[in-house]
């Protein structure tokens, strides 16, 4: 019987199955982070169990971590966790990539880059973007602290069996039009809970002509449309990209792994419990204007008007998001001002997106009342991007060069936008203070982000860059 | 894990769609390092002003609700992040119940993992427990076992739940003590990985 990807995985990490329960799962790979593993590893002192597959374990140090003058935490509770990290992993024999470590990132970019995360496993990490490592063909999703802890004594998760979707963009995407501009569209077409109790395989024209860094942009979203999980079957991209890095099997290993992967992409005639498609070509650069990743428009749009809802539950979250925004009904989006620009995160903090940004600003300077920061996704990202010298572009055009790490996408940091203050931000949450109380989030590509910190307002960067050429 | 089975209370009326774990719990609480103590933080920018005041238009501060055990609010409950500390704010302010018409997926799991039940009524539904609710304290029996939820005015709503998910709750059971049962299927599926 012709089966989708997420049978195939699923059924291949099966322990043990039962009527009546959930499927006990087997975990490949376990991600870990300072702020939602130590009350795991404290469960497991208090019950004197073990980590049952340390080598099956990777942490680093990412939500907390600052992006200047390293490596000082000022704060004393930020400080305390970061160093209870380091003891948890000591003690249970787990690797991590520290502060200070060349390895250390975003959790959701070195899992990748290393080639921790590969087609066909199963991944867990105490972070909801971990959907991210679905781009590779794996089954990734987020978890809780008690089940971070049920995966550190056990390899395994009890997990209901997940619904199926296929989400295929059909054509090509235009001029200008980023992988962030596809997911955002898809969740502000679909809703915020479209994928409630599903995984999601994301197919199509436009999802094969991207690269992996892409397919990663479009993945690490799947969480704000609700889904499990978002993944893309396995291809040539996906082989070229692994191939050498540092936890992939090497030589001929690799070519048998490869192999294997490709055959675990959905087979002809597979079929979903749901299907959703949409055109490539009606797909714009993309703003968020509301307090939910839903809530956005292309940019040559209006911010709506309460009247072009139906119904009056959607009604009254429009004008509360409004009045928290600080914006009108049928405001064109064009002519928002902004304040801050960050250019970061596991959504749009890998080399491309960094290039991708540097291509707008070269040559530019940052508008006046704009201040603009640029945080890598990794110590790797930000070394091979100073190789390139977009370090220079950035700080030339007037932008702020930091150390890795999550940022002002959740502002965990120091990295806060002040309360009633404007963000052009490359992250994935524009919730209700995401970026620190009372923060004003909008969320767009790294061009896009780029185009605002020059213009001071948003701008359609499609005019910017064929104004340039 | 604390057993649930039958809650008595009134209920708070959250009237929100897509309640989102920041909102639940904002990022500055997620330094600490213990499990308990995150209720005084629960829903913190919607409950104080800057100069950390209550505000007196949220329905938590009115003080005909402040011993309410069962929190009922609009669509997608949770979304968001994995944070498991929204659970852990809301069981420690005095929640047992979350009735919803829907749930995030994490955190509709992680409450499970923490002796708070969710429960799914029809939007129809949660709107009559919404209304009866803003317009004075309303109170409501939730029956686990029974899978009802039985109003002050009579009317009784039963809900869906998962079976596994019911027993983890009605007993309060330790999911990992019950995982090392399956000790020897985990051995035999890591051998024959190796192969």
């Amino acid at each position: 019987m012709a089966k989708t990807i997420i049978e195939k995985i699923w059924e291949q990490h099966i322990v043990y199955e039962e009527k009546g329960k959930p499927d006990l799962l087997y975990i490949d790979l376990h991600l870990l982070h300072e702020v939602t593993s130590p009350q795991a590893f404290e469960g497991l002192r208090l019950a004197n169990r073990k980590v049952r597959r340390p080598d099956l374990c990777f942490a680093t140090m990412d939500h907390n971590v600052p992006t200047k003058n390293l490596p000082i935490i000022k704060d004393p509770i930020a400080k305390k966790q970061i160093t209870t990290l380091e003891k948890n992993c000591q003690e249970f024999g787990i690797e991590l990539a520290d502060m200070e470590h060349p390895d250390q990132g975003i959790v959701h970019i070195i899992g990748p880059e290393l080639g921790l995360t590969q087609p066909g496993k199963t991944i867990v990490c105490g972070d909801s973007h971990t959907s991210t490592h679905g781009a590779f063909g794996a089954i990734a999703f987020g978890i809780g602290t008690s089940e971070v802890e049920h995966v550190l004594s056990t390899q395994t998760l009890w997990q209901a069996k997940p619904k199926t979707m296929e989400i295929r963009i059909n054509g090509k995407l235009g001029f200008g039009v980023t992988a962030k501009d596809v997911i955002l569209a898809i969740i502000a077409k679909f809703g915020i809970d479209m994928g409630t109790g599903h995984i999601i395989e994301y197919t199509g024209e436009a999802i094969r002509n991207l690269t992996m860094e892409e397919r990663m942009t479009i993945c690490n979203m799947s969480i704000e449309a609700g889904a499990k999980a978002g993944l893309i079957s396995p291809d040539e991209t996906t082989i070229n990209y692994l191939k050498g890095r540092r936890y992939v099997p090497q030589g001929e290993a690799f070519e048998q792994a490869a192999q294997n992967w490709l055959a675990l992409a959905t087979d002809e005639g597979a079929t979903y419990d749901t299907v959703l498609e949409i055109d490539a070509d009606e797909i714009e650069p993309f703003v968020t204007w509301g307090t939910n990743p839903s809530m956005g428009s292309g940019i040559n749009a209006h911010v709506p008007f309460a009247a072009d809802f139906k119904e009056e539950s959607d009604r009254e979250a429009l004008k509360k998001a409004l009045a928290y925004m600080g914006l009108e009904e049928g405001q064109p989006l064009t002519s928002i001002d902004i304040q801050h620009v960050f250019i970061g995160s596991c959504t749009n903090a890998r080399l491309s997106d960094l290039q991708a940004a540097a291509e707008v600003v070269k040559g530019k300077k940052v508008h006046p009342s704009v201040t603009a920061i640029v945080v890598p996704g990794s110590r790797t990202v930000k070394k091979q991007a100073e190789e390139e010298g977009l370090d220079a572009i950035f700080l030339e055009a007037g932008f702020e060069w930091r150390e890795s790490g999550c940022s002002m996408c959740l502002a965990m940091n120091d990295d806060v936008v002040p309360a009633g203050e404007r963000c052009a931000s490359t992250s994935n949450r524009n919730f209700e203070g995401r970026q620190g109380a009372g923060s004003r989030t909008h969320l767009m590509s790294p061009a896009m982000a780029a185009a605002s910190a020059i213009s001071g307002h948003f701008v359609d960067v499609r005019e910017m860059v064929a104004a340039k050429a | 894990m604390k057993p649930i089975n039958e809650v008595v209370s009134v209920i708070t009326p959250l009237d929100r769609k897509n309640v989102d774990t920041d909102q639940i719990i904002s990022k500055e609480f997620l330094k600490r390092i213990e499990r308990t103590g995150f209720g005084k933080y629960l829903f913190y920018h919607w409950r104080f002003d800057e100069n950390g005041q209550e505000k007196k238009d949220f329905i938590l501060n009115d003080e005909r609700y402040k011993e309410s055990e069962i929190l009922v609010a609009h669509e997608n409950f949770g979304c968001g992040s994995s944070r498991e500390h929204a659970p852990w704010s809301i069981m420690d302010y005095g929640f047992r119940v979350v009735i919803a018409p829907s749930f995030a997926d994490i955190f509709h799991n992680n409450c499970f993992k923490n002796g708070i039940l969710p429960i799914k009524l029809s939007v129809a539904e949660v709107e009559e427990l919404l209304a009866n609710g803003q317009q004075e304290p309303f109170k409501v029996e939730v029956n686990l076992e029974e899978q009802t939820v039985t109003a002050q005015d009579g009317k009784v709503y039963s809900f869906e739940i998962d079976p596994y998910q019911k027993q983890m709750l009605l007993n309060g059971w330790d999911e990992i003590s019950l995982t090392f049962q399956y000790e020897e299927h985990i051995a035999a599926f890591e051998e024959k990985q190796r192969v």
